[in-house]
């Protein structure tokens, strides 16, 4: 593990692994690209075939999640290398809320990034892990600037919207990224007397809340997550703000996997142009059913989960 | 198309960190603008390919009629300047292509694609980078490319651990590392200045 602190910048002298620079720009260059999620190595190569920026590898995608029931743990290591074999691009894979361990077993398989995940099981009902302890970078999920913010705070280097995973339903991560959105361009327009309250209300660092207000953006990259399930979701997502999307149960739970990721990867990149949007979403065969997340029990929302 | 004072470069933008090239332009002296269609690309006087995923860049460069007009404008001597996976579709070659995997071409040199290894072999580290005065420029690496081999009219501007990482052949220019992400505008400086010279009257 990696005991370099995320400002170290280049010496002269040894290259410096682990840095936030090196860490969140990763996710930089995942801009305006897909990550999808994939259960094995024949789905991760369709991924890849289809133009996706990154793989995330898990046993079940959430809607199997949903439907089984039970702790939803890490997945199989030798499942995770399989996939890391099979193709180029980056590999994710999620460790539970809090298990750091889980997180440990992720670097030493040499993933690309790990989603700290609240589609699986919490292991800590209090405390995320300590992102700063990793070399190896972490993505995690929020449904307003605070929560976003104390994520960046424990080191993440990546947020992402949460949605309601597992949903087909882009409801709720529409919700969660127009809430970031909104909270930003508040304090955009706040005085340095302002930013301390807005701290206090945000239960966010100062400094972290004072840099939002500067630039007027996350200072990592912001994708949305949960519930994409067609072209359109994806553009909608982004030109709502989200510099990226990750598409879950949407794609290998549809149709035709193939047809489907590619066209998302299309209406991703050219998300401002109804008329690539609408030749992307010709012919795609059955969607993923979906849920109505109004019907879904509070206890059943995976977005209540991390604090 | 731009004056000789102020060029027009695009950046690539169908996939990776157009955002961080166009703000780096845009403090080189350059007018930045992104570019995502043939329309858009006979528009600029010069293009930068930025870092993302080489597979998907080439893949919807493809499907979106862009690879052969893009061919056409490097042949004909457009300036061009790609970083990390931009210097991927910049080499005439990969070592171990995706199948199906094109590149643009316009650098007589073969790449190795994650040659430094995965993201946790990622780094940060001071490169001298010949035509760039003063202190070294901050390297960031990051699941990054290196040059394996150069034909003879490519100059290699810049080496790391007896890795090539930095080339430029005529007036194509790649880098295996972002200067993008750093502060450091020295490089995009000297790409602007290629993209100048290259569109002053009687050059050609």
């Amino acid at each position: 593990m990696s005991t370099s602190t995320p400002q170290s910048t280049a010496s002269a002298e040894a290259p410096a692994t682990g840095t936030a620079r090196v860490k969140r720009g990763m996710a930089e260059q995942l801009k305006g690209g897909v990550i999808m999620d994939v259960v094995n190595a024949e789905q991760a190569k369709i991924a890849e075939d289809a133009g996706a920026v990154a793989v995330m590898a898990l046993e079940r995608v959430p809607a199997d999640i949903r439907k089984d029931g039970g702790v939803a743990r890490m997945s199989d290591p030798n499942m995770i290398e399989e996939i890391i074999e099979a193709v180029s691009i980056p590999v994710m894979a999620k460790s539970r809320i809090g298990h750091f361990v889980e997180a440990q077993v992720l670097q030493s398989l040499g993933v690309d990034y790990i989603d700290e995940s609240e589609v699986l099981t919490p292991a800590d009902e209090v405390n995320h892990s300590d992102k700063f302890a990793f070399t190896t970078p972490f993505v995690c999920g929020a449904t307003n600037l605070g929560e976003a913010l104390r994520r960046i705070a424990e080191g993440a280097a990546m947020i992402r919207s949460k949605g309601e995973a597992g949903t087909g339903n882009v409801v709720e991560a529409v919700r969660h990224l127009r809430q970031i959105k909104n909270e930003i361009a508040k304090l955009r327009g706040f005085d340095n007397n302002e930013l301390y309250a807005a701290a206090k209300e945000l239960r966010a660092p100062y400094e972290l809340v004072k840099e939002v207000s500067e630039l007027g953006k996350l200072p990592v990259v912001l994708f949305s997550a949960g519930g994409v399930a067609t072209p359109a979701d994806a553009a909608l997502m982004r030109q709502l703000g989200a510099e990226g999307v990750f598409v879950g149960s949407g794609i290998f739970k549809s149709g035709d996997p193939a047809k489907r990721a590619a066209a998302i990867v299309k209406a991703t990149t050219f998300y401002d142009d109804p008329k690539i949007i609408a030749d992307a979403s010709r012919n795609l065969g059955e969607a993923m059913v979906g849920i109505n997340c109004d019907t879904l029990p509070e206890t059943e929302r995976y977005a209540n989960r991390g604090w | 198309m731009g004056t000789s004072s102020t060029p027009v470069i695009g950046v690539l933008a169908l996939q990776g960190d157009v955002r961080e090239h166009l703000i780096a332009l845009a403090t080189a002296d350059a007018v930045a603008r992104p570019v995502r269609r043939p329309e858009e690309l006979a528009e600029v006087d010069g293009l930068v390919i930025p870092g993302g995923e080489s597979t998907t860049i080439s893949k919807l460069a493809h499907l979106f009629g862009l690879m052969e007009p893009l061919r056409a404008r490097v042949r004909a001597g457009m300036p061009v300047y790609g970083t990390c996976a931009g210097l991927i579709l910049l080499a005439d070659k990969i070592l171990d292509p995706r199948s199906g995997q094109e590149t643009i071409g316009g650098i007589d040199m073969i790449v190795r694609r994650n040659a430094f290894g995965r993201q946790n072999e990622s780094f940060e580290a001071a490169v001298d980078v010949r035509g760039v005065e003063g202190d070294p420029v901050e390297g960031v690496f990051i699941r990054a490319p290196w040059v394996e081999s150069v034909g003879a009219s490519v100059e290699v501007l810049a080496e790391h651990e007896g890795h090539i990482v930095a080339v430029r052949q005529g007036h194509v220019l790649a880098t295996s590392f972002h200067p993008e992400l750093t502060g450091d505008h020295r490089l995009h400086g000297l790409f602007v200045d290629m993209v100048r010279a290259k569109d002053a009257p009687g050059s050609l």
